[in-house]
C-alpha cells in the first residue's frame, strides 16, 4: 500500500461536492492527519462535473498526485473523468439504486451503496453525501468519530437535531459497507495526536490581513479571489474593521485608496481581469504615495480565459502594468502558510515605503485546503510597522516656512512623513498630477526630477535594507538549479524527494519576491543547468531571471489550466538531467 | 473642532485659481467654504475629494485635507475615506463629466449606499478643460466640435437618476445665487446620509447656451414656494418635471440613516497596536 491516501468526491455542480469534501478533509485533519486538497470545478452553478480531492498522510504533503484510492461518484462522468487515476486497489462508492447505471472499470472495485435510501432513513435525501462519507470511513478503516466531529463543526449552528441526523446518516453508510456488503479492504487510515488547522490560501490571506491590522476591505466578487472577501466578512468587524462589496473593481480599489488616505490599513483582492481595471488607480496610489495592498489571485487568461483554472500569467502586468513609471512591490507567497506571512509583510512594506504592494497568489493556493500545526500562525510574532506616520507634536519639522505640511518632502531615503486627515497642523492635499513637496501640481522640470528621483529612491532604500530571502531546498552544490515562484513549490519539493531517492540531487530556490527581488546571479553561475518552472506559456519569470543574470535558462512551462503535480515536475527534471537542453548563452 | 474661531477664509488656500474670469466654479467654491465653516467644520477635520477637469482643481484652491484622484472615481475614494474615519467631514466635488459620464456607475451606487457625505457636482453642461466637447448634461441641440449637429441623445437628468436610486437628499443650486447655494450646501452637510447638490456653474468660455443669463431666467427657486422637501410626492413631481429647472432643497428624507451609522463603524479604525490585535488567535482556532 501507499504511504499516502487519495480520496475524491465528484458529481455535478450543485450536488454539494465542495462541502462534502471539506467535511471529510476536516475529519482527517482532526484525526491528526495531514491533508492537501484540490478541486476540479467549472464556472457554473449547476450541472457539469466538479470534484473535491484529498490527499492525506501522517507526513507533511504539499502536492497532488495522479492516483485515486477511493472515489465517491455521484455521476458517471465523475468515473470517466478520473479513469486514468484509478488502479487495481481503487474503490468506487456509488448509488446503484439511482437512475444512472454505473459503468465501473473492470480493474476497480465498485461498491453500490443505496445513498439516497439510507439518507431518507436518517431523515432526508439531502444527507446522501454524508452516507457516502460514512461508507468511505468503512472502506478506509477510519474512525467515524472524527467524521462526527467534523459534522458537528459544519452543522453545529443549525442545531443538535441536524448534527445527530447527519451522524446517523454516516453510520448507516458505514454499517451498510461493513455488515450488508461484508467486504474488507487493505486501507487503514492511522490517526495521530497532532493538532492541525485546515485552511486555504484565500483564508490565509484574510487571516494575515486581520493579524496585520487591516481594517478596511473593499472588493468585487471574482473567482478565485472571492473567498478573501467572504472570509473577512463577519470577522474583520470583530476588530473594528469593515468590508464593502463595491459596484466594480474600479470602485473597490478607489475605496481602499480612500480608506488608506484616512489612515486605515486597507486592502482589496481580485484576479487578472480586476487587476486590469485597477491599473489606472494603481498609478495614482503610487503617485500619491499611499500604502495599499492589492491582492491578485491569478487565474487563467487572457480576457475571461478559464476562470476556474490555474495559471501564473499575470507577472508581467504586475511588474509593468500602468502608464508612466510606477514604483511598486510585487510579493508572491509560495505556500498557503506563506500567504499568511507575506500578507503581513506586504502591509508593513506598504506603510514603510508609502507605496502600493501587489501580493500575487494563484488559484492553486486559493482553492487548496491544507493542514498546518496551529503555531505556524503565531500571532505573538506579528509586528506592525507604520513607517513615518507623524503625530501632531512632530509636525513642525515637516512644515515649510509658512507652516504648511509637506506630504512629499524630499528625504534621503525617499520616504516622506505622513499625516492623517484630522491631525492638527498636517493639513495638505495630494494629487495624481506631478506635485511639489506640498502636494500641489507642478510641471517645473527641477521639481519633477526631484519627485521622480525621490520615489525611485524609496525602492533603492528598500532593496538595500529589506531582507529578500529566497526559500532554499535540496543540495546547495547540485549541478541542476531549479527556480520557481508561486504555488509550484510543493510539487517541486516532492519531486526532489523522489529524485534524491534515485541519486539525482537538485538545488531549488523558491522565490517569493518578484520586485524588488533577490540577486540570483551567483546561484545560476554556480550551477551547470538552471531550470525555471512556472505555470504560463511564455516564461515570464524566466525572462526576468535571464535579464537579471544576463544568461539563458531552460524553461519548463505549463498552461493547460492544471497545476503542476509532483509527477510532472519529476518527469521534466529527469528529462533535463538526462539530456540538458541546448541553451545558448 | 473649534467652530467659533473658524472663518470661511480659513478654507481658502494661497494658490490662485486658474479658472477663467467669471467661471461659475468661483461661486461654487465660495459657497462650499462658507457652508463648511457655518456648519462647524474646520480644515483639519475636512477631507475634500476632487475629480478631474476644471472642477477638479477645487481641492488645490481650498485649504483642507484633500485628494485629487483619477477621472470619475472621486465618489468611491470619498466613501473609503469616510468609512475608515467617520469623524471626518467628507465632501466630494467634481464636474458633470466626472459624475454623470465616466463615473456614472459609481454615482448610482453612491446614492443608494447613502454614506454620510456631500457630493457637489459643478454642472456646466460642457467639457471645459478639453476645450468644449458636449457633456452628459448637454442639450440635444448643443453644437460642439464633437457634435456639429448636436449630441443627438437625451441629456442625463441627474436628479431623476438619483431619485430613482433612492436618494435621501437632493439639492440644486446656481453658483451665482450665493445665499441660496450656501444654504442648500449647509443642509446637505447637516443631512445624515449621501447628499447630492447639483450646482449650475456656467462655463463662460465654451458654453454659449447655458449661460448666467439663461439660468437666471430659467430657475424656479423652491425657497420662494411652499414646496416641502420632506414630501416625497411633491419632490417626485419636481424631479420628473424636465421642463422646469428648480433651485433649492428638492428632497430630504428626514428618516435617513447613513450607511456608516447602520454599519456601526469604529471611530478608531486608523489606530493600530504594535502587534496583532488582541483576540486574533481565536481566528486560528476556528480552522481546527
Amino acid at each position: 500500500m501507499f504511504e499516502d491516501f487519495n480520496w475524491a468526491v465528484g458529481g455535478e455542480a450543485g450536488d454539494g461536492i465542495d462541502s462534502t469534501g471539506k467535511i471529510f478533509a476536516q475529519a482527517l485533519s482532526r484525526a491528526g492527519r495531514h491533508v492537501y486538497t484540490s478541486k476540479d470545478f467549472a464556472s457554473r452553478i449547476r450541472g457539469g462535473y466538479t470534484a473535491y480531492k484529498i490527499r492525506t498522510s501522517t507526513d507533511r504533503i504539499e502536492s497532488v498526485v495522479d492516483r485515486l484510492d477511493i472515489l465517491i461518484a455521484l455521476t458517471q462522468r465523475t468515473i470517466d473523468e478520473n479513469r486514468d487515476e484509478l488502479h487495481d486497489e481503487s474503490v468506487i462508492i456509488y448509488d446503484g439504486e439511482r437512475s444512472w447505471e454505473a459503468e465501473i472499470p473492470d480493474h476497480v472495485t465498485g461498491l453500490s451503496v443505496p445513498l439516497r435510501d439510507l439518507a431518507e432513513e436518517a431523515g432526508g435525501a439531502i444527507m446522501q453525501n454524508v452516507v457516502a462519507l460514512g461508507a468511505a470511513c468503512a472502506v478506509a478503516d477510519f474512525p467515524i468519530e472524527y467524521l462526527d466531529s467534523a459534522l458537528e463543526k459544519r452543522f453545529g449552528d443549525k442545531g443538535e437535531a441536524i448534527v445527530d441526523s447527519n451522524c446517523q446518516a454516516a453510520r448507516l453508510g458505514q454499517s451498510h459497507v461493513e455488515e450488508t456488503l461484508d467486504v474488507s479492504f487493505e486501507y487503514d487510515l492511522e490517526t495521530t495526536e497532532e493538532e492541525y488547522v485546515l485552511l486555504n490560501g484565500d483564508e490565509a490571506i484574510g487571516l494575515g490581513a486581520i493579524a496585520a491590522g487591516c481594517r478596511f476591505y473593499a472588493g468585487y466578487p471574482i473567482t478565485p479571489a472571492t473567498a478573501v472577501m467572504e472570509y473577512l466578512t463577519g470577522r474583520i468587524e470583530q476588530f473594528g474593521g469593515t468590508v464593502v462589496q463595491a459596484e466594480d473593481e474600479l470602485a473597490a480599489v478607489n475605496m481602499a485608496l480612500g480608506a488608506a488616505r484616512s489612515g486605515a490599513r486597507a486592502m482589496t483582492a481580485t484576479s487578472g481581469p480586476g487587476i486590469d481595471l485597477m491599473t489606472e488607480t494603481f498609478g495614482l496610489v503610487a503617485a500619491s504615495e499611499t500604502p495599499l495592498v492589492i491582492v491578485d489571485v491569478q487565474r487563467s487568461g487572457p480576457s475571461t480565459g478559464m476562470p476556474t483554472k490555474q495559471e501564473q500569467g499575470d507577472l508581467n502586468t504586475l511588474l509593468y502594468g500602468g502608464h508612466g513609471e510606477v514604483p511598486r512591490f510585487v510579493v508572491g507567497p509560495t505556500t498557503i502558510a506563506e500567504c499568511f506571512h507575506k500578507t503581513i509583510e506586504a502591509f508593513n512594506l506598504a506603510e514603510r515605503y508609502q507605496t502600493p504592494v501587489y501580493l500575487v497568489s494563484d488559484l492553486a493556493l486559493a482553492v487548496t485546503d491544507q493542514t498546518y500545526p496551529a503555531d505556524e500562525f503565531d500571532m505573538s510574532a506579528v509586528e506592525i510597522d507604520r513607517g513615518k506616520l507623524v503625530e501632531s507634536d512632530e509636525l513642525s519639522t515637516w512644515q515649510d516656512e509658512d507652516g504648511r505640511f509637506k506630504p512629499h518632502a524630499i528625504t534621503e531615503d525617499g520616504v516622506s512623513p505622513r499625516a492623517l486627515p484630522g491631525t492638527p497642523g498636517g493639513v495638505h492635499m495630494t494629487t495624481g498630477l506631478e506635485h511639489d513637496e506640498l502636494g500641489r501640481r507642478t510641471e517645473d522640470p527641477e521639481l519633477r526630477n526631484e519627485q521622480v528621483e525621490k520615489r525611485a529612491r524609496k525602492m533603492e532604500t528598500a532593496q538595500e535594507t529589506e531582507s529578500w530571502e529566497v526559500r532554499e531546498f535540496g543540495d546547495p552544490d547540485a549541478e541542476t538549479l531549479v527556480l520557481s515562484w508561486g504555488s509550484n513549490e510543493g510539487s517541486i519539493r516532492e519531486a526532489m524527494d523522489r529524485l534524491a531517492a534515485d541519486g539525482i540531487d537538485v538545488r531549488f530556490l523558491s522565490v517569493p519576491y518578484l520586485s524588488p527581488r533577490p540577486d540570483l546571479g551567483e546561484a545560476i553561475e554556480h550551477a551547470e543547468t538552471t531550470v525555471v518552472i512556472e505555470c504560463n506559456a511564455t516564461g515570464q519569470f524566466a525572462d526576468l531571471v535571464e535579464r537579471d543574470a544576463l544568461t539563458r535558462v531552460d524553461r519548463v512551462n505549463k498552461y493547460d489550466g492544471i497545476r503542476y503535480k509532483a509527477d510532472d515536475v519529476e518527469a521534466a527534471i529527469r528529462e533535463r538531467v538526462a539530456d540538458p537542453a541546448e541553451v545558448s548563452p | 473642532m473649534s467652530s467659533e474661531t473658524v472663518h470661511f477664509t480659513d478654507f481658502k488656500s494661497d494658490k490662485r485659481p486658474t479658472w477663467c474670469p467669471g467661471c461659475g466654479d468661483f461661486g461654487t467654491m465660495n459657497g462650499m467654504m462658507k457652508a463648511l465653516a457655518n456648519t462647524g467644520n474646520d480644515p483639519e477635520n475636512t477631507f475634500i475629494v476632487a475629480g478631474i477637469g476644471c472642477s477638479g482643481k477645487i481641492g488645490t484652491y481650498m485649504r483642507s485635507y484633500a485628494f485629487h484622484g483619477v477621472h470619475g472615481r472621486a465618489l468611491p475614494l470619498g466613501i473609503g475615506a469616510k468609512l475608515a474615519n467617520p469623524e471626518l467631514e467628507v465632501m466630494v466635488a467634481g464636474g458633470d463629466g466626472d459624475g454623470y459620464s465616466i463615473g456614472a456607475g459609481h454615482f448610482i451606487h453612491a446614492v443608494r449606499r447613502n454614506v454620510d457625505m456631500t457630493y457637489v457636482v459643478m454642472d456646466n453642461r460642457i467639457y471645459g478643460l478639453t476645450k468644449g466637447q458636449f457633456s452628459p448634461t448637454s442639450r440635444e441641440e448643443f453644437e460642439t466640435p464633437t457634435s456639429p449637429e448636436g449630441p443627438q441623445q437625451a441629456p442625463v437628468q441627474p436628479l431623476a437618476l438619483a431619485f430613482s436610486a433612492g436618494a435621501s437628499f437632493l439639492g440644486q443650486t446656481f453658483a451665482s445665487h450665493a445665499q441660496r447655494h450656501t444654504e442648500v450646501l449647509e443642509a446637505a452637510i447637516d443631512h445624515d446620509g449621501f447628499a447630492l447638490v447639483n450646482v449650475y456653474s456656467p462655463c463662460v468660455t465654451f458654453n454659449d447656451l447655458d449661460t448666467y443669463d439663461y439660468f437666471r431666467e430659467a430657475l424656479v427657486d423652491l425657497g420662494e414656494t411652499d414646496h416641502d422637501p420632506t414630501n416625497y410626492a411633491s419632490a417626485k413631481e419636481k424631479v420628473m418635471d424636465f421642463e422646469t429647472t428648480h433651485e433649492g432643497v428638492i428632497y430630504r428624507d428626514p428618516d435617513s440613516v447613513a450607511y456608516d451609522d447602520r454599519k456601526g463603524l469604529a471611530a478608531d479604525a486608523t489606530e493600530l497596536p504594535d502587534g496583532a490585535p488582541d483576540g486574533v488567535s481565536a481566528l486560528v482556532d476556528e480552522f481546527k
